[in-house]
């Protein structure tokens, strides 16, 4: 195969310059076992330069993401026996002896400049086949976000579907309560690292959306004493309300095409959904019902949305078509689902769904209409799909605190990501990043 | 990246010296949500007798949190006498102004919950309007689950967070 040579450059320069602030912890869960999961041997990358190497190990990085995806079983770093470089070091006895179906290894060169870049090379261990051999460069502070272009170019590779480790993540935290409260609205990688502030307020933060470029967050404040739209653009910070009417304006969500934003207002009475036109600021009224509509989510082709309601005495999905008409129930399982995530090619929805006083997060197959859950907890809210619907962000809840969970779609694999103090809730999953973000 | 933090620290400050201003005319803690009965001390006064200081001192006014059953949004009996008290208050200040403020327990989605919230805040103006509050008077503002009183994950804790809490923001 063709040696590709990827020279990502500058694409970085929005991250802010300083340390990396880690996440507390990160826990892998791996509840139902996973023998279908593929196993695969990072080797660890090696430094080849002469200052101080970085301080990230891109193979960790790599073999992380590849787990929590659900999909694989990489080897742990202490069963690595031997640690090939190149591909013309590697010994295939010993892999296939310890069970492993591919191989990756690599080294990270310095280049002018103190940009480093990440070769490596992908073999199947059978047929010991090389299936990629690419370089990326990246700024030295950000190899986490070189090892996640890794971790997707080899999962794209294995898979045939484009990873989505090199995104990002939104949600909201909060810290004390009464008068003393304040609340964040983050960023950070999708495995819970390079946290990042973006809007800090005394007065609640709710329901961050992205924009389908990734450039912009959509989001519920307070600060003006009652619940408002603001969309914000992520890199300078600069915003502007776009809804501050009487009552409820909540649950904003941008259309595929980036043009119209379905939010749920109340005008004082009962919350509807409503579709905004972002240019003209026209909104067009959705669902007329004396019921709670909200939490409106697009499906994949702008034409229709769906949404929360309770119409039917306790919350239940419906859909709608987005230039208005008549909604139709879809969640028939379990008492009550809220808060719908749409996959991207529409095929499956997760839901909060609600029996008694447990809240889990459940997926439903359109095709079948059977919805199965992927939690496990008790107050399990707010799920939020991968770009390529691979796992699913939601928040859970662990004693007096929020934190997030990372499940994969067929809930097999769960790894907590403990980001912060305080309350950590609603996850919201970016799109795929472009080159430049 | 360049943060919005300073304007929105302004605006946040003032907006908390109003909630701080504002929390100090509420009584200390509120009282126990359920056992609320109507004694003789909490009966409506519809005279006209009140003045401001009332508000601090008169224990039917200080009644300022009205409760609710899980999912519902129907007023119990035993708060339709601070009910009636804030309403005697209101008619007999028409610069009076109140904001009630609902509020859910975590169970159910944040948005849904905003949506209760208002409900629960809209049932509370309904009944003051009825008992003769002005609708100018009135003002509805739902934070859904997002400012619990309470943050266990019990009925205990649930209760007291199914609320409307009644603020007034000006007394006259």
């Amino acid at each position: 195969m063709r040696t590709r040579l990827l020279s990502w450059l500058g694409f970085l320069l929005l991250i802010p310059i300083g340390g990396e602030v880690f996440a507390e912890s990160l826990t892998l869960e791996i509840p139902n076992g996973n023998a279908s999961a593929i196993p695969i041997v990072v080797v660890p990358f090696k430094f080849e330069g002469t200052t101080q190497p970085p301080d990230t190990d891109v193979a960790d990085v790599i073999r992380g993401d590849l787990n929590r995806s659900g999909q694989f079983r990489s080897l742990a770093k202490g069963d690595i026996v031997e640690f090939p470089v190149r591909g013309e070091e590697i010994k295939y006895p010993t892999w296939r002896m310890l069970k492993q179906d591919y191989i990756v290894v690599g080294r990270e060169v310095e280049s002018a400049g103190g940009d480093v870049r990440v070769e490596f090379q992908l073999y199947t261990v059978g047929s010991q086949q090389q299936l990629l051999a690419l370089a990326i460069s990246g700024q030295r502070s950000d190899l986490r976000g070189v090892a996640h272009q890794v971790a997707d170019l080899i999962y794209e590779k294995i898979t045939g579907v484009r990873g989505a480790f090199w995104t990002r993540i939104a949600y909201v935290t909060s810290k004390g309560s009464g008068d003393g409260a304040s609340f964040d609205l983050m960023v950070a990688d999708s495995d819970g690292f390079n946290p990042q502030n973006v809007v800090h307020s005394r007065q609640p933060l709710m329901s961050p959306a992205w924009s389908p470029d990734g450039r912009k967050i959509a989001y519920v404040s307070f600060e003006r004493g009652n619940s408002s739209i603001y969309i914000q653009e992520i890199a300078t910070g600069s915003r502007e309300v776009v809804s501050a009417n009487k009552g409820i304006n909540g649950a904003p969500a941008f259309s595929p095409d980036g043009t119209r934003l379905a939010l749920a207002l109340s005008n004082g009475i009962n919350p509807d959904i409503y579709v905004m036109d972002l240019a003209s600021r026209h909104s067009t009224q959705i669902t007329k019902h004396f019921a709670i509509d909200t939490e409106p989510v697009w499906m994949p082709d702008g034409q229709s949305l769906v949404f929360t309601s309770d119409r039917s005495g306790k919350a239940q999905i419906y859909q709608a078509p987005a230039a208005g008409g008549d909604a139709t129930r879809i969640t028939f399982q379990g008492e009550s689902n809220a808060r719908a995530s749409v996959s991207y090619d529409g095929k499956k929805i997760a839901v909060a769904q609600g029996n008694g006083n447990v809240y889990r997060i459940a997926v439903l197959d359109r095709a079948t209409g059977d919805a199965k859950p992927v939690s496990v907890g008790n107050l399990d809210e707010s799920p939020s799909f991968a770009p390529n619907a691979s796992m699913i962000l939601y928040a859970a809840t662990e004693g007096p605190r929020g934190v997030l969970y990372a499940v994969s779609a067929n809930g097999q694999v769960r790894q907590r990501l403990v980001l912060a103090d305080g309350d950590v809730r609603e996850p919201a999953w970016s799109p795929y990043r472009q080159r430049g973000q | 990246m360049k943060l919005p933090i300073r304007i929105l620290l302004t605006a946040a400050v003032a907006s908390a010296t109003l909630v701080a201003c504002a929390s100090k005319t509420k009584p200390a803690p509120p009282p126990e949500p359920v056992q609320h009965e109507t004694t003789e001390t909490t009966t409506a006064k519809t005279t006209g007798k009140y003045t401001v200081e009332d508000l601090d001192k008169d224990s039917c006014l200080r009644q300022r949190v009205v409760y609710f059953d899980f999912d519902q949004t129907n007023i119990k009996p035993q708060f339709q006498a601070a009910i009636s008290c804030h309403a005697a208050y209101l008619r007999q200040f028409p610069g009076a102004r109140v904001t009630l403020q609902g509020n859910a327990d975590e169970r159910g989605t944040r948005e849904y919950n905003l949506g209760l919230g208002e409900r629960r805040g809209n049932s509370v103006s309904s009944a003051l309007g009825a008992a003769g509050a002005s609708t100018a008077q009135l003002n509805v503002v739902s934070y859904g689950e997002e400012r619990p009183v309470c943050k266990d994950h019990s009925e205990d804790c649930w209760q007291k967070n199914r609320r409307v809490e009644v603020v007034y923001t000006s007394k006259q």
